[in-house]
């Protein structure tokens, strides 16, 4: 509790399970990144890439993005609506639950229960246990609004309320299965109906876990932490609907060339580049806030977390779009590439932006300073040096493979067998691990800031 | 002023923002008999198939191997014939995946005899010294469970009867522990001579990758 009575406990809980989640994910996507060159880390059924693969994403999507996203909402809500959140004891359950929920989630994948479909592998006893979560977050989340003191709903507060929508209709529709026991059920949807399906899910899922709350942390914590209004309420407006409006219709640019009909992948290509306006309303957004007062990329310590964080949000949604194109999604899809575009996304635009805000909460919420801003920028270059390798290797990596793939002999026969498109990018592979370690290594320092933020106004209470 | 201060006003209006390209994308097609079509060429899956296949999705193969050959010329050279929708009405759910570590698998079905697939599984590296492919040996040391493949037969539409079942199963059984068996000695050089007379989930994973691609040969040849 604090000024006003704000519920600051919940915050921190789930601040802290995401940093847990945070770590954990990445120890398992570095062993990952080990063994794609070397497949002697595969050293039991449950450390197998395949299965491992499943824990590395969900531990990250859910784990950490999830948490953050909790956290990061419980405090925008009470401070933008001025007013407690409505069941603090509701909210104290849902942390408990959230954090055995992904417990049991990382242990079932690791067992092999899994229904395939990317992003909602998790089978249906679990699937069940994260709707009930969800509902828990969404009464305190409309609780609190239609309580709240505060008239005008800014618009952090919207893209809450769209993603609070947007995941409830995207997980219920996306996981609807027949049990056939406790450990395993199958899909209601069959063939290109279920790509269709599954893919319209997964492409939202990332839009409404890892880009709209991410926006939502943006427009709330970049005034916050620079003293500057954000630039052109107009604009965000604008912003906020046309994407909401379009992301639905572009899931099946990950179905391009595939036997979906053709007009759902045409249809998915031209509201993929429509997107690039929105996506790139909030970077405009964001940059001209700074007007006049780029300084602050030198002052303030938080202000290059954020605007690092959406310029890798701007490169990510023109990549986007421009990989969604037929005749480039020909030679891009189904290689590194694609997975180096992710990671842009993921250790660029949303750890940092989840970074920043921390940075910024925690400290407040604890009534103390920051342990270290000098860790914190240590953590800065950390990731963003980690990250930048990491992506550029594997985009390098998808482009040579993309190649090879493609190469003929002048009598137009295959120049490569598929295992030397393989072996050929281990040098790449070695390389993605090394800046995976220089990223986990920021991580840590992130961490540790935090944890020492805490401890510090501990002992601060003691004496 | 407006929207901005409902709060329910603005969630009702978002889910239906978010309805309309869901609704035009996924929904429809759902109710479109064009999107998942069906060809009589196209056989469901044997129980043990089955099982293999759950097996596939329980390792998640997935994540390395794609199922789907796209129309493009040197995409065909290499795998063969590309994907058509009615070879998946019975898959759910799809595994057409998202990323090639390793090669397409939706025509590997009778490109390698059971007896590479036996020494590939198991030890990948034997073959292709540099793969990064995990061994996966152990599938040749669990017995297949087979006391769900009914309900899950049944679930998933395929028409079969309880006999029928037990028949598919004891037919597959007796194939690969027949003495006659071409690929015996990969086989039993993988498999625990305590096992060497059942079926393992090595033995329904095979059955699984050699029905791959195959009916749709069926399917074209009538074209």
């Amino acid at each position: 509790m604090s000024d006003a009575g704000y519920n600051y406990r919940v915050v921190r809980g789930f601040a802290f399970s995401a940093l847990f989640w945070l770590v954990i994910g990445l120890v398992v996507g570095l062993w990952l990144a080990f063994e794609m060159f070397d497949p002697a880390l595969n050293l039991t059924p449950w450390l197998s890439f395949g299965r491992l693969r499943v824990v590395h994403t969900n531990g990250l999507g859910l784990g950490f993005g999830l948490a953050a996203i909790f956290s990061t909402s419980y405090y925008i809500l009470q401070r933008l609506t001025r007013t407690p959140l409505l069941f603090p004891r509701l909210a104290q359950a849902h942390l408990y639950l959230f954090n055995t929920a992904i417990a049991l989630a990382a242990i079932s994948l690791f067992a092999g229960m899994n229904t395939t479909r990317e992003y909602g592998e998790l089978e249906w006893p679990l699937d069940i246990v994260v709707v009930i979560f969800w509902v828990m977050f969404a009464i305190n989340v409309f609780g609190t609004l239609i309580k709240r003191q505060e008239k005008q709903m800014y618009i952090s507060l919207w893209y809450i309320i769209s993603m609070t929508v947007a995941i409830a209709i995207l997980y219920i529709v996306n996981n609807l299965e027949i049990p056939i026991n406790l450990f395993k059920s199958y899909t209601l949807f069959s063939g290109a109906n279920d790509a269709n399906v599954e893919w319209w899910y997964a492409h939202n899922i990332v839009g409404f876990i890892f880009t709209v709350p991410i926006l939502a942390m943006f427009y709330y914590f970049l005034p916050k932490s620079t003293g500057l209004p954000i630039y052109s309420h107009r604009l965000s407006i604008v912003s906020f609907w046309a994407l909401n409006f379009a992301y639905l219709w572009t899931g099946a640019h990950h179905l391009m060339l595939t036997p979906l009909p053709e007009w759902i992948q045409t249809v998915a290509m031209a509201f993929s580049i429509f997107l690039i306006a929105p996506s790139w309303g909030s970077v405009v957004n964001g940059y001209y806030t700074l007007q006049g007062n780029w300084d602050q990329m030198r002052t303030n310590y938080l202000t290059k977390f954020f605007i690092a964080g959406i310029t890798f949000y701007g490169l990510q949604t023109l990549q986007g779009p421009l990989q969604g194109l037929r005749t480039l999604n020909a030679f891009f899809h189904y290689t590194d590439w694609v997975v180096g575009h992710v990671h842009m996304g993921t250790m660029g635009w949303v750890t940092m932006i989840i970074s920043a805000s921390f940075y910024y909460m925690i400290p407040r919420i604890n009534n103390t300073e920051l342990y270290s801003v000098k860790l914190a920028n240590t953590h800065f270059w950390l990731i963003l040096v980690g990250q930048f390798t990491w992506t550029i290797t594997m985009w390098i990596a998808g482009i040579q493979q993309g190649a090879m793939w493609k190469a003929t002999n002048p009598d137009g026969s295959l120049m490569y067998n598929f295992l030397d498109t393989v072996t050929s990018l281990y040098p790449y592979y070695k390389l993605r691990f090394v800046a995976g370690v220089i990223y986990f290594i920021g991580i840590l320092v992130f961490a540790w800031n935090l944890i020492m933020t805490v401890r510090k106004q501990h002992n601060q209470t003691e004496a | 002023m407006g929207i901005t201060s409902k709060p329910v006003v603005f969630a009702l209006l978002a889910a239906v923002v978010i309805l309309i390209g869901t609704t035009v994308t996924v929904f429809i097609p759902l109710f479109m008999p064009s999107t998942q079509p069906v060809s009589a060429y196209i056989k469901p899956y044997t129980a043990v198939e089955q099982e293999g296949r759950d097996i596939y999705m329980r390792e998640g193969c997935n994540n390395c191997h794609t199922q789907t050959v796209r129309p493009l010329r040197t995409e065909v050279l290499r795998y063969g014939e590309y994907s058509k929708p009615e070879e998946f009405a019975y898959d759910r759910p799809f595994l057409w995946g998202s990323r090639r570590t390793g090669p397409d698998l939706n025509r590997v079905g009778g490109k390698y005899p059971d007896s590479w697939h036996y020494k590939h599984t198991a030890h990948p590296q034997s073959m292709f010294e540099k793969s990064n492919m995990p061994p996966y040996g152990w599938l040749a040391h669990n017995k297949l469970d087979t006391s769900y493949s009914f309900k899950k037969t049944s679930t998933l539409g395929y028409g079969y009867s309880e006999r029928d079942v037990q028949q598919q199963i004891a037919q597959y059984r007796a194939k690969v522990t027949d003495a006659g068996y071409p690929s015996k000695e990969s086989r039993d050089q993988v498999t625990p001579p305590e096992l060497q007379k059942e079926l393992t989930e090595m033995d329904a994973l095979i059955a699984y990758l050699q029905k791959l691609g195959r009916d749709v040969k069926n399917m074209e040849a009538t074209k």
